[in-house]
């Protein structure tokens, strides 16, 4: 397939692979933490931009799928035992299951409303799973220890799982490419400029927008699988963080929506700033609005996010800004 | 008979947009739709190429009845359209806009193939130079072009034209007939909605008036042209307008 000649492709690929596999040569503890929640970000991020980018649909409940998935999959890891491999992959299809389910109800709806019915989905979630006894209620679930046994000891759980969630990320960006450069990409970037006429011209919106979401849907459930078999423990005021779904969003606009680099560097890049602003006395309270000013300078001023930007500025750099 | 429309009738809350419409299309013809602003033009085709569900009524394509479909099934059936207000897909090349409509139109092509169908769509309508532009650089009349193109490279059997000439100047509208005229030739059977009607009366074989969501009149240019109701649907009063004419 000459598609895989694509110099765009390769720089996002190679940045998240080399990017994963300094991490595994130097082998120390706190650079894995970093780079782990990076990864995640990147995945998340990346996984998102598929429907928001690639389709217009902007969802505020992206991390909706990261705690059910997430829930699942530990759940099934440590309560029930099995592989975390099974587990996660489990905790992947559960969230692609749900936002099919979803999908059918508000991806009918258009623009702000269907932003709206996303932030509802949130806070149903947590109500949800705040009162579901088997995963724990509101205190959740604290990992049974014989999980990390398996692999030898907990030092070697947290390697292998930052493996996996680096293979993870890894997946995202090729997914995210095939999407993009394919028949149904097209369709999609058709639906995000208008559905109307994407229908007018052959383009099954109902369909093809159900499966961009469950496309969408199914890393996260991956990731938070990884994440909370990381932490030990879940709860539901862990899973469902409504302001995680806006960070997210931010990180997709800060590097550029509809791009495959876009949301890698936007994650990267957020994710450094918060950790300087956390730890800064003068902001760590004000990190937030911190990143609602950024949206709004976006939104207003470089819609394109920073590789948008670079792409107009130099079109000579197009083929490597993919 | 490759359209069938039969007794459609549309009503929107209180308004009947459209009562009891019923056609036939030969293929290979050029049929003309005229008629005042809110006639019921537009509707009219979105009911055939299935934005709006009728009320009541059938449309019958190629013998098979597709009234109620989805617009996105009427499309892989060969019916194709060109918006009156143009709706290119502005942040894709115009080479995307139009292997949009060769991959999911009548013929559900590859992307490779598709882009060969449309570098080869737009040349035929004059927007060869332009494919690799982002659409929302065109102008109104390139617009139209891309319009058309995008709708021509689903190689349709069908195509409905919405004042593709409207906006234009003179020297375009002559281009844009003489392009309408290539596609009939290619075989591409035609259903226009015009306002600017020398060229639509020179343009079509028969020609049908709606007012007021009713068909008023059907037949060929020069029948159409003389028949009293409408003359009085476009100037009101035909005794008055007769005079003028005399004068």
């Amino acid at each position: 397939m000459h598609n895989w000649r694509q110099p765009g492709f390769w720089v996002s690929f190679l940045l998240v692979f080399l990017g994963g596999l300094v991490v595994l040569v130097l082998r120390q503890d706190t650079l894995r933490e970093t780079a782990f929640t990076i990864l995640m970000f990147v995945g998340l991020a990346a996984s998102l931009n598929i429907l928001m980018g690639y389709t217009g649909y902007v969802n505020f409940g992206h991390i909706v799928f990261f705690g059910l998935g997430g829930y699942f999959g530990f759940f099934l890891v440590s309560e029930l035992g099995w592989p975390l491999y099974v587990a996660a992959l489990g905790g992947g299809v559960l969230s692609a299951i749900i936002a099919y389910l979803i999908g059918c109800a508000v991806l009918r709806l258009r623009g702000a409303y269907f932003a709206l019915a996303t932030i509802g989905v949130n806070e149903a979630a947590r109500a949800f799973v705040s009162n579901f006894e088997p995963f724990g209620g509101a205190t959740g679930l604290y990992v049974n220890f014989s999980a990390y046994e398996r692999y030898g000891g907990a030092g070697q759980a947290l390697w292998l799982t930052f493996i996996l969630l680096w293979l993870v990320a890894l997946a995202v960006v090729v997914v995210s490419y095939l999407v993009k450069r394919s028949r149904f990409g097209l369709g999609l970037s058709a639906i995000r400029e208008d559905e109307d006429t994407a229908m007018v011209m052959g383009v099954n919106a109902p369909m093809d927008k159900t499966k961009a979401f469950l496309i969408s849907a199914f890393f996260p459930g991956l990731i938070g699988t990884l994440y909370f078999f990381k932490n030990g423990n879940v709860e539901p005021d862990d899973a469902f963080r409504f302001q995680m779904s806006l960070e997210v969003l931010v990180m997709v606009m800060l590097g550029g929506k509809g791009l495959l680099l876009g949301p890698i560097l936007g994650a990267f890049a957020y994710e450094r700033l918060r950790g300087y602003l956390i730890v800064s006395p003068i902001f760590k309270n004000l990190h937030l609005a911190l990143s609602g000013g950024i949206l709004l300078l976006i939104v207003l001023f470089v819609p394109g996010g920073g590789v948008g930007w670079f792409r107009d500025r130099f079109p000579r750099l197009r083929r490597w800004l993919e | 008979m490759i359209l069938q429309v039969q007794e459609v009738s549309i009503r929107f809350g209180g308004l009947q947009a459209l009562s009891n419409v019923s056609f036939e299309l030969a293929p290979g013809e050029i049929m003309g739709l005229i008629g005042p602003n809110g006639a019921g033009k537009t509707t009219l085709f979105n009911v055939v190429n299935g934005v709006y569900p009728p009320t009541s009524g059938e449309v019958i394509f190629r013998d098979e009845k597709i009234t109620g479909l989805h617009s996105y099934e009427v499309a892989r059936r060969g019916l194709a359209r060109a918006h009156q207000v143009v709706r290119p897909l502005n942040d894709l090349t115009v080479r995307e806009n139009v292997m949009v409509g060769a991959c999911f139109g009548r013929e559900r092509h590859s992307l490779g193939k598709a882009a060969a169908l449309a570098d080869q769509a737009l040349a035929q309508v004059g927007l060869g130079d332009r494919a690799g532009q982002l659409a929302g650089n065109l102008n109104v009349a390139q617009k139209k072009r891309l319009e058309m193109a995008r709708a021509l490279a689903a190689h349709p059997y069908l195509l409905l034209l919405d004042e593709v000439l409207a906006g234009l100047n003179p020297s375009e509208i002559t281009a844009m007939v003489e392009t309408i005229r290539r596609i009939r030739d290619d075989g591409i059977t035609i259903l226009m909605i015009e306002h600017v009607m020398q060229a639509v009366m020179s343009v079509s074989d028969r020609i049908i008036v709606l007012d007021y969501g009713q068909l008023i009149a059907a037949g060929k240019p020069e029948e159409v042209a003389a028949n009293p109701q409408v003359i009085e649907a476009y100037l009101g009063d035909p005794e008055m307008t007769a005079r003028l004419m005399a004068e």
